[in-house]
Formats: C-alpha cells, sequence, structure tokens
C-alpha cells in the first residue's frame, strides 16, 4: 500500500464526509496528544505577549499602581539615543559574528568532507563549544583578552606590538563579542554543512569534472547552490539568535542600570538591544518601558529574517 | 574512530573507478583539510585547556609575564574557594532536577503531539501547526515580563516549578520530531494496527516509539544541554539568592570574585565537566544523529 493511500485510509477513518462534528469527538486521541504545547503556550507564552502589549501603553514598576502612558513609551522608545546605540551595537555585532563564521564554517564542512581518518573526531571537537556553557566561555573570553593581564594582550607585547583596548574601546569590544559568538558556533554550522554536503549526489560532481571544472570553481559552482536550503536555514538561525545576544555582553560587562555610562563596556559600546532590554525591565523595573523595547527588539528581529530570507531566497531564480 | 565504523563516512564513499585512484585522490586532497582542522580543533580546545591552567594556579600566576600555559598545583584550593563562595552542590542539584524533569517531558509530549501531527489526519490539524510555527518566531524576551509577573502572582518565582513547567513541550521539538517521525515511521505497520483495532497510544507507545528512539536521543541531549545552559530565564526568575542553577550561581561568583580570577575559573571549569562528561559518552550518537536529522529536515 502506497503512503498516500494508506492516509487517505487514516482520513476517511477520522473524517467521513458529513459527519464532522464526529470526526472532531473521534480524533479525541490526537487532540489529547497535541494538547500540552498548546495548553503551556497559552498560559506561559500567549498570556504574557498579550499582556506586554498592554503594559506597553502603561507606567508601571511593579509597586506602585499601574498608570496609563499612551504612546509616551513609544515615542519616548523613538527618541532614545541609548536604545538607537543598542540597536546600531547588535547589527554591528551581527555582522561581525555572522558572516565570518557562516564563512569559515564552510570551509571547514569542506575540509571534513575531504578528509576520512579522524572525521568522527574533529566533529566531536568543533562541536564541543555549543554545547558549552556561554557563561563559563565567556569569562575565560574575559580573562583572556583583559586589557592589562589577559594572554592575548600579553602575548602581542611579547612579539613587540601593542596591545589592544579589548575591553575598553569601541571597534575591539564588538570583536571581542563577535569573537565569542563565532567560536561558540562556527563548529555547529560546520557540521549543519557537512551533513548538506553528505546528501549531495556524486554523479553531480561526476558531470562537473567532466566539463573540466577545477576543485575551487567545483566548490562554488556546483555545492554551494546545492547547499541553499541548509544555508538559508543557518542564515535566518543566525540572524534571529544574532540580533538577540545577550548572555555575551552581560557577562564579559557584568553591570547593573541602564542609566550606568558604562552599562555595556565602555562607552556602552557592548551594551545590545536584549541587554538594554533586560536592564530596563528587570534592574530598573520600568515594566512598562520594557515591555515598549521588547516589541522594538521583534519588529527589527522579524525585519532582518524576513529581509535575509528574500536575498538568499531569490539567489535560487 | 575508523572510517569504516563512521556511518556518514560510509554515504560520502564517491563511485570511483578504482581503489587506487580514489586512495591517490583522497591523499592528494587530504593535506590541507587536515590541517585546517586540526588548526579548528586546536581552537575550539585551547579555552577548556586554558581555563584549567588558570585554575589550577594562584591569582599571582594570572599576572605573570609571560603567561603560564601549564597547569599548577593549587586546583584544590581554588576548589575549596568555591565550595565556600556559592552553594556549588546545591546548585549543581537545582540544575540537575530542572534539566532531567524538562528533558523527561519534552520528550514525551514532543514525540506524542509530533506522531499525531505527522501520522494522522484530524481537523484544523493543518491551523494548529501553522500556529505552532508561528509561536515559533516569538522572540522569548516578548513574554519574559509579564511571565515573571504571572510566576509572582502563582507563587512560582524562586522555585524550580518556574523553570520546569513552561519548558515542558516547546515548538522546535514538535517540529523536529514531525519531521523525523514522517520519514521514519512506516505507514504500512500503522494500517496494519489500526485494522487490528490497536487505538492511538497503543499505535505510539508500540510502534512508533521503538522506532523513533535515536530522534529522541538527539532530542534528549539537545534539550538536556539547553536546560543545563539556560541562564536568562533562571536569573530573572529565581529571585531567591540561596537557590540558583548552577549557571546563575556561576555569574554570582563572577561578580562576588571579581578580582579573584583563579577561583572564577575552578567555578567555570567544575560547571563545564559533568557536562563534557556526559557529551564524550553520548557524542558518538550525537554527532550521527544531528547530521542524519539535519539531512532529513
Amino acid at each position: 500500500m502506497s503512503p498516500a493511500s494508506s492516509k487517505l485510509l487514516r482520513r476517511a477513518r477520522a473524517e467521513r464526509p458529513g459527519a464532522r462534528r464526529g470526526a472532531v469527538l473521534r480524533a479525541w486521541p490526537q487532540y489529547l496528544a497535541v494538547s500540552p504545547f498548546y495548553l503551556l503556550f497559552a498560559v506561559f507564552g500567549l498570556l504574557p505577549v498579550l499582556f506586554s502589549a498592554w503594559l506597553a501603553f502603561h507606567f508601571w514598576n511593579g509597586l506602585t499602581p499601574v498608570t496609563p502612558a499612551g504612546l509616551q513609551q513609544f515615542k519616548f522608545l523613538a527618541d532614545d539615543l541609548v536604545f538607537r546605540r543598542a540597536v546600531v551595537n547588535t547589527l554591528i555585532i551581527w555582522v561581525l559574528a555572522t558572516v565570518p563564521m557562516l564563512l569559515i564554517s564552510l570551509g571547514l564542512a569542506a575540509a571534513l568532507n575531504a578528509v576520512r581518518r579522524f572525521r568522527l573526531f574533529y566533529q566531536i571537537v568543533l562541536f564541543l563549544p555549543s554545547v558549552t556553557s556561554i557563561v563559563a566561555i565567556a569569562i575565560f573570553f574575559k580573562a583572556a583578552f583583559n586589557d592589562q593581564i589577559g594572554l592575548v594582550n600579553v602575548t602581542l607585547r611579547a612579539i613587540g606590538l601593542h596591545g589592544i583596548g579589548w575591553m575598553t574601546e569601541y571597534w575591539p569590544i564588538k570583536i571581542l563579542i563577535a569573537a565569542l559568538m563565532t567560536w561558540q558556533w562556527v563548529g555547529y554550522n560546520a557540521i549543519i554543512y557537512f551533513a548538506g554536503m553528505q546528501a549531495i549526489p556524486s554523479d553531480i560532481y561526476e558531470a562537473a569534472k567532466i566539463d573540466g571544472a577545477g576543485a575551487f570553481r567545483t566548490f562554488w559552482s556546483v555545492t554551494v547552490p546545492m547547499l541553499r536550503p541548509v544555508l538559508i536555514f543557518t542564515v535566518v538561525i543566525s540572524t534571529i539568535t544574532g540580533l538577540q545576544s545577550f548572555t555575551e555582553p552581560q557577562v564579559i560587562f557584568s553591570s547593573n542600570a541602564a542609566i550606568n555610562p558604562n552599562s555595556g563596556g565602555p562607552g556602552q559600546a557592548g551594551l545590545t538591544m536584549v541587554l538594554y532590554f533586560y536592564q530596563q525591565a528587570f534592574t530598573n523595573n520600568n515594566f512598562g518601558y520594557g515591555a515598549a523595547i521588547a516589541y522594538g527588539v521583534f519588529a527589527i528581529v522579524a525585519l532582518f529574517a524576513l529581509i535575509n530570507w528574500r536575498i538568499v531566497a531569490r539567489r535560487e531564480s | 574512530m575508523t572510517a569504516t565504523a563512521d556511518p556518514a563516512a560510509r554515504i560520502a564513499t564517491p563511485p570511483l573507478p578504482t581503489k587506487v585512484a580514489r586512495r591517490q585522490r583522497v591523499r592528494n586532497r587530504n593535506g590541507w583539510a587536515h590541517a585546517i582542522l586540526i588548526l579548528a580543533s586546536l581552537t575550539m580546545i585551547f579555552p577548556f585547556y586554558f581555563t584549567f591552567v588558570l585554575a589550577s594556579r594562584t591569582n599571582e600566576d594570572f599576572f605573570a609575564s609571560p603567561p603560564k600555559l601549564i597547569p599548577g598545583t593549587h586546583f584544590l584550593d581554588n576548589v575549596r574557594q568555591v565550595f565556600s563562595s556559592i552553594d556549588f552542590f546545591g546548585s549543581m542539584l537545582n540544575t540537575v532536577i530542572v534539566a532531567l524533569s524538562v528533558t523527561a517531558l519534552v520528550l514525551f509530549f514532543d514525540s506524542l503531539a509530533a506522531f499525531a501531527f505527522a501520522k494522522y489526519d484530524f481537523p484544523a490539524k493543518r491551523a494548529l501547526f501553522g500556529l505552532l510555527l508561528l509561536f515559533f518566531m516569538l522572540p522569548a524576551q516578548l513574554s519574559a515580563v509579564p511571565q515573571f509577573i504571572t510566576m509572582i502572582h502563582i507563587g512560582w518565582a524562586g522555585s524550580l516549578k518556574a523553570l520546569i513547567v513552561p519548558a515542558a513541550a516547546n515548538a522546535f521539538g514538535i517540529f523536529w520530531m514531525r519531521q523525523y517521525i514522517s520519514g521514519a515511521v512506516p505507514d504500512e505497520l500503522l494500517d496494519a494496527a489500526t485494522i487490528d483495532g490497536c487505538g492511538f497510544f497503543r499505535q505510539y507507545a508500540y510502534i512508533a516509539l521503538p522506532i523513533i528512539r535515536p530522534g529522541l536521543g538527539f532530542l534528549g541531549i539537545y534539550t538536556f544541554v539547553g536546560a543545563w545552559n539556560d541562564f536568562v530565564w533562571p536569573l530573572i526568575v529565581l529571585t531567591n539568592p540561596g537557590h540558583l542553577t548552577l549557571q546563575v550561581a556561576l555569574a554570582q561568583l563572577n561578580s562576588v570574585h571579581s578580582t579573584d580570577h583563579n577561583i572564577v575559573m575552578a567555578g567555570s571549569f567544575l560547571a563545564i565537566i559533568p557536562l563534557l562528561i556526559a557529551f564524550l559518552i553520548f557524542a558518538r550518537q550525537f554527532v550521527a544523529d544531528a547530521v542524519a536529522g539535519a539531512v532529513r529536515g
């Protein structure tokens, strides 16, 4: 029996024509099976999202009574220079992290595809950072990139160069955070690309070889286009997670109030959108403004995910 | 660790004219690939090694120039300091409780829902699944504030329930398991079972579960690692400083001992070890499943 006909069989059992109510009742095991997710989401996901929307139009610090704010929170958000700085920071860090990371991942995947010995060992080692606690690793980066005594600057000085203000200067702070993100996720993406390369039929390579394409040409004209679905997946996931970076700057520059000129590092150079949200909502107890920021972040993330999707998906035509 | 034992390697073997030609080609392109992979491996491993070096030395060694790159003898002293600063084993126990409960619940609820979505037709199925994908795209921070307020109102703030119950089923797992089950569980078996009068739940328990065990293995480790490393939500909702998870306790250690780098590094190292051991035990299965899932999905 083919899969299509068997599915029809089960559909016929569950959904006889003209007996929709009966079908609904008869499908009670399926509804019961899918219900936990929807119940949990209604209580802990949907309700909070709706409440958040309401909260964004009010002032509330969690203690005093709620007072209506109208559009003031959003007006303030539009004029908030700190938020604007956080948006710019987040975008710069995202580009600095995502572009090199995905290119290196592609190279690593090609290397994995080319070797046969020790392949599993390489895969495990490459996977390791993505299962490591971000807090522990951020603490390591904080120590290794310390301006005065960190391993990196000590090494730079030892070979006669100047130390770099990894923890104090505008660009180095961003590079540091991007390097941390790259280190943690480059292997994970490489494994995904490698899996995609494994699925490419080998006769396409044979055809390219017969046409006289070199190794590099074959990689760009055969491998990369064939990887498109996987590439789209990694680009979209990297965009959504990269624009919501929070833990990295939070642990490296553990500082408190959002009004602190050094929150997110000196000059707020490492202040990301979500870090700003966290500080406004949970350090300053400014819940109404926090909700407005969260919606701002959501809008920006959704916009970039969409743009990304369009750009990557258009390449096919 | 031989090539033949690696399932992925078997798939990769290109059909080449002769064995000699293949070996020749492999040897020709192997050099650069191994060089890149060894360099990458060292980069991936070095932070773990250097964390241990700093964790086994005094705070003065931290400032030494040239930097010390060989482990010292103070590891146990530093570990003792960690234990006196934070409730390490208490917070580790909390983390184990949370990670195990979340993993067990997610495996059960997600695979059951995914089985219904993958193999059955029922009214409003498409709408329900579309809703699920929409929820998947909502960012977590959108609900953080009200979720925290909800937790305060129902008296769960500060308690582990606040970490376990909302995480008991998730869109990612249902989506992933649905893709996996569609390909892995044959329709013929389910039809035969239906004709024999076997209901939905018995089909799930006796037919689907044994077949999808590798998929559950991947989802299980993925969920466990995520729950173990979760940081933002525990940081928000665990309001009692004496009752924390490991990640939050570690952040606390970092802010209390901001100048005692060796102690902080010792704490970080200890927090990595349990996960590292678990990962190395399951890695073979885990990496193979991740590859299989990615290809299938």
